[in-house]
This record gives C-alpha cells, sequence and structure tokens, in this order.
C-alpha cells in the first residue's frame, strides 16, 4: 500500500474509498455485496462458515468481480442472527444456516429473488421486514456515533473505514492547537462510558496541564462486567474508529504512545485490533510525522489475563507493569504519575469511539444528542428476559420503557417484568416504577443504580432477587484483588450472610448485619470495585424488601429460585402417570402412589406420582421432562 | 521547605508542604492509627483502611497514609463517621484473624492489638469464616502464621528493600490471598537468610522468631550445666525492653539478670570476637603473603552465609573459614573449659544471647551442630527475665564471669556494628604488620556502589584497600564486583542486616507506637543511638585491641598454641555448603 | 524438578520475544501459557533468571490471574458462562451437572487429565444463553440434560 504522506492524500485516498464504498453498496451496473455478521453471538453460530459458503459459491459460479462477500461488525439483534445483508437492495437475512447459503445465492444473487422465509417477521404485526430499518428493535436506536461503521464496514480492511471517513477526524484535530481539541471534547459534554461517567475533557485536561517528557493513552478493554459486550463489539466491528479516538487523545495531551489493555477472552477483538494496527503503520497513518505534521504516535497492544478488578483504572496501569492488579491509592492521579510513573489517562474503548464523531461534526452537533447533562449515545448489551437480546446504541434520553419494551421487545413467555440491572456488580435494580426514567447518568444514579459501562440485564417474575444480590456478591468475592480489608474480608461476610438467607437459615438480625456491612464497604474501600461492590445489595434491598422478609420470616423464596427454599411437586390432577420423572429422577426419590390419574383407567399401568422432599436434589430433571406441565416448584 | 496552613480538629496549624495528613498529624500532635504504614506516615499501600479521617470537599473517607495535605485542608479526625469507619476496618480485620492474643508471643508488642484498643473494636463482629492457614515452624530461625497476618505487605517490601532476595511475596486473590515464599514454602525450603529484618517489621504475631525458651528450660530442669554468652549487640538495647530509651546502655543490668536466672557461668561473647580476630586477621596474613584468594570476605553474620550458599556459592573460597564468636566461644567451653573445670562436655549447655535469628540456624548447622545448644534473641532474653520476676529498674551493675574466658576488648565490642568487624581485624592486622597500634579508620561511602562504605589503609608503604556493607541488596553489587575479579580490596566485612548487628533480626522491636517518649524520627535514628553504646564502651576499655586480649593470649599459650595451629583449625574453623539447593524438594 | 532443555529453550525463546518491550511479564506469562500449556515454579524460575524479576513477585502474578495456571490444563477444557446474562437463563445449573458428572468442582482437571471444568465470565454470546465453550467451540443454550451427551461426545473422541 502507498503511504499516505499528507493531508492532501489522505483526503484524495478517503474521496476515492468512499466512492469504492458507494459502488460496493449502491451499484448500479448490477454488482452485489453481501456482507455476513461477525460479531461473536453470530460467530458462535457459524457465521464464518456461511461466509465461507458464499466465497465458495461466487468462486464456483466465476463471479468474482462482480459479487463480493465478506464479514463486518455486529448487527447487534443477537437473538435473529446469524446475519446476511445484500446490497445495493439492503436486504436483511436473519437466522441465517449454512445450509441456507446455496439458496440466498441461487435465489437472491443469481436471479435477484428475495428469500422471503430467511427474513424478519415481526412478532406483533407479523409483518416481514425486508431491510434493517423496516425492524422495530432498530427503530429507536442511533448507531452511527459509538457503533459507528458496525455491520456496514469490513473491519478487516481499512480502505472500507477511510472510505466511510476514518482519520478525517483526526486530519481536523490535528491542524488545530492541542488545547483547542480538549475544548471541543469538553464542549461536546462527552463522559466517560466506562461507568463512573467522569467528564472525559476534563481528564484530557488534567495530563495535558502535566509538564513531562513521556506521556500515555491507555484504552481501557478489560471489559469484565458478566453479561457486558459493548466495547467487545466496538472494537471487532470498526477497530480503526478507536485507534483513531485515542490518536486524537494522544495529540491533545501530548502523548507518543497508545496502550489498548484488552481482556484475553476476547481473542476475535485483540486479532482485529492488531490487523487494524499494522495497516495503519503500512500507510503511514500510525508512526512518525503522521500526515506530514510534527504529531508521532504509536499504538501498543497488552493483553489482561482473567482478573475482573483490571478494570479499575490503576489496577490496569499496574497490569500492564507486570503486576498483580491490585489498584494504587491517590492521589497521585493517573493524569499526574500513571503508567510508568508519567502523566496518563485511561479512557474506555466506547469513550474513545465517540471522539471522532465529535471532531469530525463537530462538539455542538454532538451536543444536539442526548440530554441536558448526559450527551451523545450509549451502547448497552441488552440481556436477561427480554425477547430481542443484543448490542444496541441509543441517544441518552430513551426511556428504560423504551429500551426493554420496544427496542427489547419485551417479556417472553408472557412473563411479568421485574427489574431490569444496570451497572454490572457495580450497580443497581431499577424496578416498574423507573420504567419511564429517561437513561442518563444522573437519572440512573438518583434511582439507585448506575449507567455503568452498558450491561442492561432484564429479569422477570422468575428471578429471585435476594439471589441476584448472592450472585453478584460471589462474582465480586471471586474477582476481589484482596489488598484492602473492607472488600477482601466485607464482601465475603456479605455473601456468607446472603448465602445464609438463601439456605432458609437467615435472621432478621443478620439483614442489619448485611445493611450495615454494605455501607462499611462502600465507605471504606480502596477502590471502586470495592467501593460499589454493595450496590446491588442495597439496592435490592430498598426495592425488594419483602422478597428479603420472605427467605427470613416465612423461609420461602417467591420466586421459587433458592433451592433451599422451594421444592418440586407433582400437582396430582395434571399429573397422567406416565412415571416418566420417577424414571429420570436421580435421586431416586418420586414415589409412585396407589391412585389412579383422573380420567384414568384402573386398569392401566397409570399412577399418580409424588415427590419425596427428603432427598430431593431440586435438579428439575422431572419438571422438564413432564410432557403434562404436572410439576411446580412451590 | 513551603509550608501549609491546615486546620485539624478546627484547630491551625502550619506544616510542611509534602506531608502526609498521618505525618502532618502526628507532628501536631494526634495520633491517627494506622497497620499497614510503617516509616512515619510514608506508605505506598493504604490498605488497612485503619487510618481513614475525614477532609472537607473530599469524596468520601480519606486514607490519611497517602493523602497528602495542601493549602487550607480541613481534617477531622473525631467525627462520628470517621471513628465509626476506623474500627469497622478494624474489626474486619479482627474477624479473620486467629484472636489467641493471652498465648501469643507478640502479646505487647502486637500492634494490631493496640490498634484494637485505640479504635475501640468491640468483640464478635463480622464472624464467619477464616483464610485457610499455613503455620511454618520448619525453619529454625523464623515462623510464620498466614491466620495472624494482617495483608499489610510490610515484610514483603523489607526483605526486597534490604536484602533485594524477594522471599515473600503475595500469592492467590482475594480472600484467599496470603503471604508466603512461592508455593507456600516453608522458610527452610527456600533461599530464606533467616535474617529476621521480616520480623522486625510484622505489626502481628505472624512471623516472629522461633523460640528456644523451652529447649534452655528443659537443660536447666535436668541439671545441666547451662552457660550463656550474650553479643555485643545485645548489651545495646536490651534497656529498651524494660522501657528505657534507645540508646540507653545495659550491659551491667544485663549481666545482673543473667546471674539471677540462675546460669552456670555468665560469659562474654567479646571474648570469642576477640578470637574471632586473631584467626581471621591470621587468616588474612597467609593469604596476603602467599597470594591466596583475595578480597577476604568476613563470616561472621549467618544470615550472609545463607545468602552466600544460595546465590553466590562461587565466592564461598573467599570466605574467612572463621566460625562466627558465638560458635567458637561454645567449642572452646566444651574443651578448653570443659577440660580446666573437669567438667563432661555433654553436661555442658551453651546458650547465646543474639540480635539475630539466622544464629538459631547457624548453631545446628552440620558442619558444626555442637558447639551451641540454644540461641535466644534479646526480645527471649527480655521475655525470661520478666517471667522469672527481675525487675530490672532495681538491678545492680554487675560484671561478666572472669573465669578463662572473662577478659574482653574494645575491638571485640564494635562486632555488632557495621564496620565493627573491620576495624577490629585492621587494629590487630595492622600491629602485626607494623608493630605499632592502629589509629582511627574513617570510612567513606564508595561512589558508584550505593551502601557500600571503603577505607584505604596505609601499612609500611603498602596501599590496603578494605570495604564494608551491611544488608545484602547494598552488598550484591560489591559482591558482583568480585565475582567478575574487578574487586581492588583486600579484606571485605558483610553484615547480613542493614546497619549490622544492632539492627538484627532478634533486637527490640522499634514501633513508634510504643515509645512514646522517644522523637518522631526515631525510626531513622535508632541504628546510630545503639551504635552509639558500643562505641562508647569501646572507648571505655582499657583493653582495646584483640591481641592485647590476656585471656586470649593465655588460650593460644596454653591450648590452642597459635593462630591457625591445626587444633585452632579443627575447633575454631569451619566449611560452607557449595551445592545448596534453593527449592529442595520439599514444601 | 529441572526443565528438559527443550522446555529450556522454548521458554528462553518467548522471553526475548519480548526484550524490546517495558515490564513485558503479563506478555510473557500469556504465551508460555498458551504455549507451554501452563507455568509450575521450575518455569518460573527460569523467567526468573532471565528477566531478574524475583520469582516471588511472578508467582504472585500467576496466582493472581485466573488464565494462568500452575498445573497442565486437561485435553479439554470446558467454559461455563456464569455472565449474568448467562446465569439469568440458569446456566449455574448447567455448570453444577458439569461438576457432578465430570467428578470435579470448577477449576479443577478431571485424573485421566481430560477435563477441566471453568467458569466463563462473559464470551458476549449473550444471545445464545447459557453458552458453554469447550476448546473454542461453543454451545448455545446448553440445557442441563444435554450435558451429558456433550459429555460423552469428547470420551468417544478418546474411544471411551
Amino acid at each position: 500500500m502507498v503511504k499516505i504522506a499528507n493531508s492532501e492524500q489522505l483526503i484524495n485516498k478517503s474521496k476515492s474509498c468512499a466512492s469504492c464504498l458507494d459502488a460496493k453498496f449502491n451499484a448500479k451496473d448490477g454488482k452485489r455485496a453481501i456482507v455476513v455478521c461477525g460479531g461473536t453471538g453470530c460467530l458462535s453460530a457459524n457465521s464464518k462458515g456461511i461466509l465461507a459458503e458464499f466465497e465458495k459459491l461466487i468462486k464456483e459460479n466465476h463471479l468474482e468481480g462482480k459479487v463480493t462477500a465478506n464479514i463486518v461488525g455486529c448487527f447487534g439483534f443477537c437473538s435473529q442472527g446469524p446475519f446476511v445483508k445484500i446490497f445495493p437492495e439492503q436486504t436483511l437475512y436473519t437466522k441465517v444456516k449454512v445450509e441456507d447459503a446455496k439458496e440466498i445465492f441461487e435465489s437472491d444473487i443469481m436471479k435477484g429473488e428475495i428469500v422471503e422465509r430467511l427474513l424478519f417477521v415481526d412478532p406483533q404485526t407479523k409483518e416481514k421486514a425486508k431491510k434493517q430499518g423496516d425492524i422495530n428493535f432498530y427503530k429507536l436506536q442511533k448507531r452511527d456515533v459509538a457503533l459507528k461503521g458496525n455491520a456496514e464496514i469490513n473491519p478487516e480492511n481499512i480502505e472500507e473505514a477511510i472510505g466511510a471517513g476514518a482519520f478525517l477526524a483526526l486530519n481536523k484535530a490535528l491542524h488545530m492547537d492541542p488545547q483547542e481539541v480538549i475544548d471541543e471534547v469538553l464542549k461536546s459534554g462527552l463522559r466517560g462510558r466506562g461507568g463512573a461517567g467522569f467528564p472525559t475533557g476534563r481528564k484530557w485536561q488534567f495530563a495535558h496541564d502535566v509538564a513531562s517528557d513521556e506521556k500515555y493513552v491507555v484504552c481501557n478493554g478489560d471489559e469484565g462486567d458478566p453479561g457486558a459486550f459493548m466495547d467487545r463489539s466496538i472494537i471487532e466491528g470498526n477497530p480503526i474508529n478507536v485507534i483513531e479516538g485515542m490518536m486524537i487523545e494522544g495529540f491533545a495531551i501530548g502523548a507518543k504512545n497508545g496502550y489498548f489493555y484488552i481482556r484475553a477472552e476476547y481473542p476475535v477483538a485483540v486479532e482485529r485490533l492488531k490487523n487494524a494496527i499494522k495497516q495503519c503503520e503500512e500507510l503511514g497513518l500510525l508512526g512518525d510525522n503522521i500526515l506530514g505534521t510534527n504529531f508521532s504516535f504509536r499504538c501498543h497492544i497488552r493483553l489482561g489475563a482473567g482478573a475482573f478488578v483490571c478494570g479499575e483504572e490503576t489496577a490496569l496501569l499496574n497490569s500492564i507493569e507486570g503486576q498483580r492488579g491490585m489498584p494504587r491509592p491517590r492521589p497521585p492521579f493517573p493524569a499526574v504519575k500513571g503508567l510508568w510513573g508519567k502523566p496518563s489517562v485511561i479512557n474506555n474503548v466506547e469513550t474513545l469511539a465517540n471522539v471522532p464523531f465529535i471532531l469530525h461534526h463537530g462538539a455542538d452537533e454532538y451536543a444536539k444528542i442526548g440530554t441536558e447533562k448526559s450527551k451523545g449515545t450509549k451502547v448497552f448489551a441488552l440481556g436477561g428476559k427480554v425477547n430481542n437480546v443484543g448490542l444496541v446504541e441509543v441517544p441518552m434520553g430513551v426511556t428504560l420503557r423504551q429500551l426493554i419494551f420496544d427496542i427489547g421487545g419485551g417479556i417472553p413467555n408472557n412473563k411479568k417484568f421485574k427489574a431490569i440491572q444496570t451497572g454490572g456488580p457495580s450497580g443497581g435494580c431499577l424496578t416498574e416504577k423507573d420504567l419511564d426514567t429517561p437513561i442518563d447518568y444522573d437519572n440512573l444514579i438518583a434511582a439507585g443504580s448506575m449507567m455503568g459501562s452498558g450491561g442492561a440485564i432484564v429479569m422477570d417474575e422468575d428471578n429471585c432477587m435476594v439471589d441476584v444480590a448472592k450472585f453478584y456478591m460471589t462474582f465480586i468475592c471471586d474477582e476481589s484483588c484482596g489488598k484492602c480489608s473492607p472488600c477482601r474480608i466485607g464482601t465475603k461476610r456479605c455473601l456468607e450472610l446472603l448465602t445464609k438467607i438463601t439456605d432458609g437459615k437467615g435472621t432478621m438480625a443478620d439483614l442489619d448485619e448485611l445493611k450495615n456491612l454494605a455501607n462499611v464497604i462502600k465507605s471504606n474501600s480502596l477502590c471502586g470495585l470495592g467501593q460499589t461492590a454493595p450496590n446491588p445489595i442495597l439496592s435490592t434491598m430498598a426495592s425488594f424488601y419483602d422478597e428479603y422478609l420472605a427467605h427470613i420470616q416465612d423461609k420461602k423464596c417467591p420466586a421459587h429460585v433458592c433451592k433451599s427454599l422451594m421444592q418440586y411437586k407433582i400437582l396430582p390432577e395434571k399429573c397422567a402417570g406416565c412415571g416418566m420423572c420417577a424414571r429420570n429422577c436421580p435421586a431416586n426419590t418420586i414415589i409412585k402412589t396407589d391412585e389412579v390419574p383422573v380420567g384414568k383407567p384402573a386398569t392401566l399401568p397409570l399412577r399418580i406420582h409424588r415427590i419425596d422432599p427428603t432427598n430431593c436434589v431440586k435438579c428439575g430433571l422431572c419438571q422438564s421432562n413432564c410432557r403434562f406441565g404436572a410439576i411446580i416448584k412451590d | 521547605m513551603a509550608k501549609v496552613n491546615i486546620k485539624i480538629e478546627g484547630h491551625d496549624y502550619q506544616v510542611d508542604a509534602g506531608l502526609t495528613i498521618l505525618e502532618a498529624a502526628r507532628i501536631c500532635g494526634y495520633n491517627i492509627p494506622s497497620l499497614c504504614a510503617f516509616n512515619n506516615g510514608k506508605c505506598s499501600r493504604a490498605s488497612c483502611r485503619a487510618c481513614l479521617v475525614e477532609v472537607k470537599g473530599a469524596r468520601g473517607l480519606v486514607a490519611s497514609c497517602v493523602y497528602p495535605v495542601n493549602e487550607g485542608m480541613e481534617i477531622t479526625i473525631s467525627s462520628q463517621k470517621a471513628v465509626e469507619a476506623r474500627r469497622a476496618s478494624v474489626e474486619l480485620i479482627l474477624s479473620n484473624h486467629h484472636k489467641n492474643c493471652l498465648q501469643c508471643e507478640k502479646n505487647g508488642h502486637c500492634e494490631l492489638l493496640e490498634v484494637s484498643k485505640m479504635v475501640g473494636a468491640r468483640d464478635h463482629m463480622y464472624e464467619g469464616s477464616q483464610t485457610p492457614a499455613t503455620i511454618d515452624t520448619l525453619a529454625p530461625g523464623i515462623i510464620r502464621d498466614t491466620s495472624k497476618c494482617i495483608l499489610c505487605g510490610r515484610c514483603i517490601e523489607r526483605c526486597k528493600e534490604a536484602q533485594g532476595i524477594s522471599i515473600l511475596g503475595f500469592e492467590n486473590r482475594g480472600f484467599n490471598t496470603i503471604v508466603s515464599p512461592i508455593e507456600n514454602r516453608s522458610f527452610a525450603n527456600s533461599p530464606c537468610m533467616q535474617c529476621g529484618q521480616c520480623v522486625n517489621v510484622c505489626p502481628t504475631g505472624a512471623l516472629m522468631e522461633h523460640s528456644e525458651i523451652d529447649k534452655v528450660d528443659a537443660a536447666m530442669k535436668a541439671g545441666k550445666k547451662v552457660i550463656v554468652q550474650t553479643a555485643p549487640a545485645v548489651r545495646a538495647a536490651i534497656a529498651e525492653e524494660f522501657g528505657e530509651k534507645i540508646g540507653t546502655p545495659g550491659t551491667g543490668k544485663m549481666v545482673a539478670a543473667l546471674h539471677r536466672l540462675g546460669f552456670y557461668r555468665v560469659f562474654d561473647t567479646n571474648f570469642a570476637a576477640d578470637l574471632t580476630i586473631m584467626e581471621e586477621a591470621h587468616e588474612l596474613m597467609e593469604r596476603i603473603k602467599n597470594k591466596g584468594v583475595l578480597p577476604q570476605i568476613t563470616s561472621c553474620s549467618p544470615g550472609w552465609i545463607n545468602y552466600l550458599e544460595y546465590f553466590y556459592r562461587e565466592l564461598i573460597p573467599h570466605v574467612s573459614t572463621c566460625k562466627s564468636p558465638h560458635m567458637m566461644m561454645g567449642a572452646i567451653i566444651k574443651t578448653y573449659f570443659a577440660e580446666k573445670h573437669e567438667l563432661d562436655p555433654k553436661d555442658i549447655f551453651v546458650v547465646s544471647i543474639m540480635p539475630c535469628t539466622a544464629k538459631k540456624y547457624e548453631r545446628q548447622r552440620k558442619e558444626m551442630p555442637n558447639d551451641v545448644d540454644a540461641v535466644l534473641t534479646t526480645r527471649e532474653l527480655a521475655k525470661l527475665i520478666k517471667r522469672n520476676g527481675i525487675n530490672w529498674n532495681k538491678l545492680p551493675e554487675e560484671e561478666f564471669d572472669n573465669d578463662l574466658l572473662g577478659q574482653y576488648s574494645g575491638a571485640g565490642v564494635i562486632f555488632g556494628v557495621t564496620g565493627g568487624v573491620m576495624e577490629a581485624a585492621l587494629r590487630t592486622a595492622y600491629f602485626w604488620l607494623t608493630g605499632k597500634e592502629f589509629g582511627a579508620i574513617n570510612f567513606e561511602a564508595v561512589r558508584g556502589l550505593d551502601g557500600v562504605k571503603e577505607a584505604t589503609l596505609n601499612i609500611n608503604g603498602t596501599e590496603l584497600k578494605v570495604a564494608i556493607t551491611s544488608g545484602m541488596r547494598n552488598g550484591k553489587v560489591l559482591l558482583d564486583q568480585i565475582k567478575e575479579g574487578k574487586s581492588p580490596y583486600a579484606f571485605v566485612e558483610v553484615m547480613g542486616c542493614p546497619g549490622g548487628c544492632i539492627n538484627g533480626g532478634g533486637q527490640p522491636f522499634v514501633k513508634p507506637m510504643f515509645l512514646p517518649n522517644e522523637d518522631l524520627d526515631i525510626l531513622d535514628t535508632y541504628k546510630a543511638k545503639r551504635a552509639s553504646v558500643l562505641y562508647s564502651e569501646d572507648e571505655r576499655q582499657v583493653i582495646r585491641q584483640s591481641h592485647n586480649n590476656k585471656d586470649v593470649q593465655a588460650l593460644y599459650k596454653n591450648y590452642l598454641g597459635k593462630p591457625g595451629s591445626e587444633l585452632a583449625e579443627k575447633l575454631l574453623h569451619t566449611s560452607y555448603d557449595a551445592h545448596r539447593e534453593k527449592f529442595p524438594n520439599k514444601k | 524438578m529441572a526443565l528438559q532443555s527443550s522446555a529450556i529453550k522454548q521458554i528462553t525463546e518467548i522471553v526475548n520475544r519480548y526484550k524490546n518491550e517495558e515490564t513485558p511479564l503479563m506478555m510473557i506469562l500469556s504465551d508460555i501459557q498458551r504455549e507451554y500449556g501452563y507455568i509450575p515454579a521450575e518455569v518460573q524460575e527460569l523467567v526468573s533468571m532471565l528477566t531478574g524479576i524475583p520469582v516471588s513477585e511472578i508467582y504472585g502474578v500467576v496466582t493472581f490471574y485466573s488464565f494462568f495456571s500452575l498445573t497442565p490444563k486437561g485435553k479439554y477444557v470446558v467454559g461455563v458462562c456464569l455472565g449474568t446474562a448467562c446465569y439469568v437463563k440458569g446456566s449455574q445449573l448447567v455448570l453444577d451437572k458439569f461438576s457432578e458428572l465430570l467428578k470435579i468442582k470448577p477449576g479443577e482437571t478431571t485424573e485421566d487429565g481430560l477435563f477441566t471444568l471453568d467458569v466463563l465470565r462473559c464470551v458476549g454470546a449473550c444471545a445464545i444463553a447459557p453458552a458453554v465453550s469447550i476448546n473454542g467451540k461453543v454451545y448455545p443454550m446448553v440445557q442441563v440434560k444435554q450435558v451429558e451427551d456433550i459429555i460423552n461426545e469428547y470420551k468417544s473422541k478418546e474411544g471411551k
């Protein structure tokens, strides 16, 4: 590839790549483009195999040059994947299997006939959607800021990124004064997307103001919240965008080196990033004298190794420095003394992904999106008991109700909504009364939770909130680094109390101690992990106190989740007497009674069965095997 | 130094800029409890959370051990919120701590116990499971009990800072975190020097010396002739165990106490120190004369010897074969002394009171297992004295027993300080070479070798360069230089503990919270204060050179012959293990 | 337990890969874990010798991070995701079933060295929760009753 040596060459390259992209997506000469979703969910369903199949078919039919096929980033509508999209018609095929590739090819590519059965069908209206924009899931979203390029460009081809506008923002920034760039980011109102929501421009300002021979930009890609995959999708879908954001920041604060810290659990993201960095270097867009200016910048990748606490910025720095991921006391803050003792700014992946938009379109344009104090968009990984599990990007200010019901498609199986957990193990549960809250940093905190990095887990009536608190505390205990005593010992004690409660041995005194402990851990811990670890407990106690009371006073789990407090029961009136449950019971604790099932002759060997609770291990096999719905949780 | 104006508890103060809140508060007269901070306020961990205070305008409580003061800061220590928070931190630590305070050896010097009292920790708070404990009593010198560890990390830092070998480290994560050598090995199965520097900084009973008081009791009970000897460094610090200020000499009272403890004889190891000088100076002369391996390196620090065998076995030929003084003493007691008194050596039990934990290991080395039968640290001696009801303050000044092995010179006294052995040896070597008595020696720091001091002597026109170092982190550069064949020195003194034996692993603990009558900077001055006790004692001696020790002269004349004789070699010299395994196949 | 010379060569090569990087310990250990399979004390001592980092620090790092293992992992590493989205869909029960059938606790390896059971923290496949990943192959929406079949799939590969 020919190096891009200055702004003029970049503009020209940008223009030519843009027209290539245009030719690809809006072909008027009969050429077709097939893109296959390469997001993790789809990859797990073998979308790579689908791509391979298309590539094979293109070759077999000698259509190279007329039909292209490549992988793209996450479409976001994960429950309906794998996705295949055909251009220029923008037809979107859902739930595609490898076997379907041939039909799509022969029908749509060769004959121009849409394969109707693979189109998305709206569950309410029963209407088929030909294009992405027709689908309700996408209507309220704004997927062109942080998720810019996802599901469009080939993340492994830098030219497509450039065609979509990459590096134009950097080019603009390089011709500004670094302070002007910071001012623009400040004006935009961008706040950290990692969870805390600290104004990004201010962080950059601190580091900018410290005089030092060496400074570092660090990108926090240690997305550890269970159930969160926003950053992963951003890097996998358009790594160049994040690189560009990092470079703009490097210019603004005076850094020559940027470090990506990516969790080891994301090998695809790491590969795509490595590849993107290499391609940038080949084009001279990373290295010395970028675009013919004095600005030199290099990107490096460092991997995590399975420690949630390394998402905490100072623990992350220690990890890069080859140490145990234990946080540092502050002051001094990283902006003054960070990586290897030098001024550093640590920003989340999504935060950086927002930066090119701000520089390219201007802070004012960005500030038009969102609410008064929370500008821009937020990417959420919507999961749990919701129909449309997937990756969404919405402008700040969209309500929780819209997120869950309009975009999310509501709760499956006609179950009742109970809560939505945001902020992962650092956040809290929002309930029915909060559904009309516009999503923004301050509103969510006021409602008892926090924005977090974007994980949003929906829970229904079958989830026990005490169990949820226990789940998060188990996670925290596993991931606590162990440095400071309130977190190391306090969270363990909380878990022991929660276990006691869910085992049916809890007392009212335990509840008081739990609350007291939660407050101690919150106020005494050294870092954000400890300081926010009690949030799930405090939040569920505040909103679902009656569930706690039921566990303690009535020794019952209203959601029938806590094994010690629930029992599988066979409803005699529904039991068909087939004995399937008893045959599969691993504890041999299902008894055949003498009673004949309703409506069955006594001559048949069918008898009503009964579960003897003494040896029952609550595995639930009986319930899953019963074809008559006769077994319930009590 | 720029000053800042701050308010503590509503009162105005002016302090140096750059101090932490903890340091500033201490100077202004407020003791904020802390456990992981060691040196007056300077702490890099902030992990115990026992030092939390309120600062106006700060988001939440602040760890005073790391938070720097700035102009106009308003600090509140005694608000209900801060008091309860500090108490909660300590109570949580206590909930995961083996609370057998009544039996714990650290009782009386335990910082956790003291801080618990300060914060008003309540009983039975936050009870629950305990981190699985490891109790390591395999090593003769020091023991480790993780059930008492509060993960302050001081020992890890200390080992790294003093010895550079980082034996201890954190292991595992979260509630299962412990502090240990790798693979949770015993100190005995890892390249630990057993120097005890870690014991000196541990705030709880997690690290202690391996007590041998019971061995002494058993010997007394069995009717053995229990002979005690004391190292010079012990007298420089023992008075501290009884409330005296650091730097108070305790020789006379110590001897009086030993007399009242029922020992058969009370000897001064300094006698043997003089003996060591005779042998070592002779060895040096021989090497210089016969172009033997130079530089010669001293061998009286067992911590250093352990380090040598683990990490620098190629330098073994350099090290003097002299045993350390107390081992020589033990050997002489069981031969020369026993013979002269017609005693069966098997009836003799030699106890050494040492400032050192490594000597507990040394006395049972396979090369010399019978010289000394038990080693007690300065701290253990104090325990024994208190246990036997002896009131230190009312003790008279008494003298060591003068029985064949009684006399000692000032040269022997200064063994306890870094540079002391060197100076003592040079006094004798100089005399032998020139016939004149040696003057003062001036050590100067070596440029480029931090932690090493050198001096040059002019002996009859020949230049003799010597060097001293203490603490192996300092010593490593010197040893590397010797290893590479680039050493300009003829004689090198190496002490395992930074500052020498006065700062040994068995010395009284120096913990500011237990020393309200000492200056705030005591951690920076205590070594010099203890050293001055020995230097003053040296100056007060009539005899200041080992070769002028009459009892030593008699020993040679009547028994050993001369330095380096066959008998002297047999009794007073040892050898080293060039194949010592760092991580033997045990746990 | 001395290292074989081939192992010494392999580890040394890995360490040299990063000789121009600042504080490369994490990268070295990641590569060793991936290429050598595990990081026992002998390997740590070699890394210590080559890098100058005290072995106690290396040991502290190896025991801190979940990805690093002191013992070899099984031939098939079964990862059951316990991320929130999978958890609320019952992945804990799936994990318990694997644990029961394989007779090992999470983090442990079966005696025959075939299976290691690990807890995964969100692979980002939330749409196909509960997800189980075995040596990179992802099984979507795993039910408790499928667990035995999945295990047998691998056992039969080994002729068991």
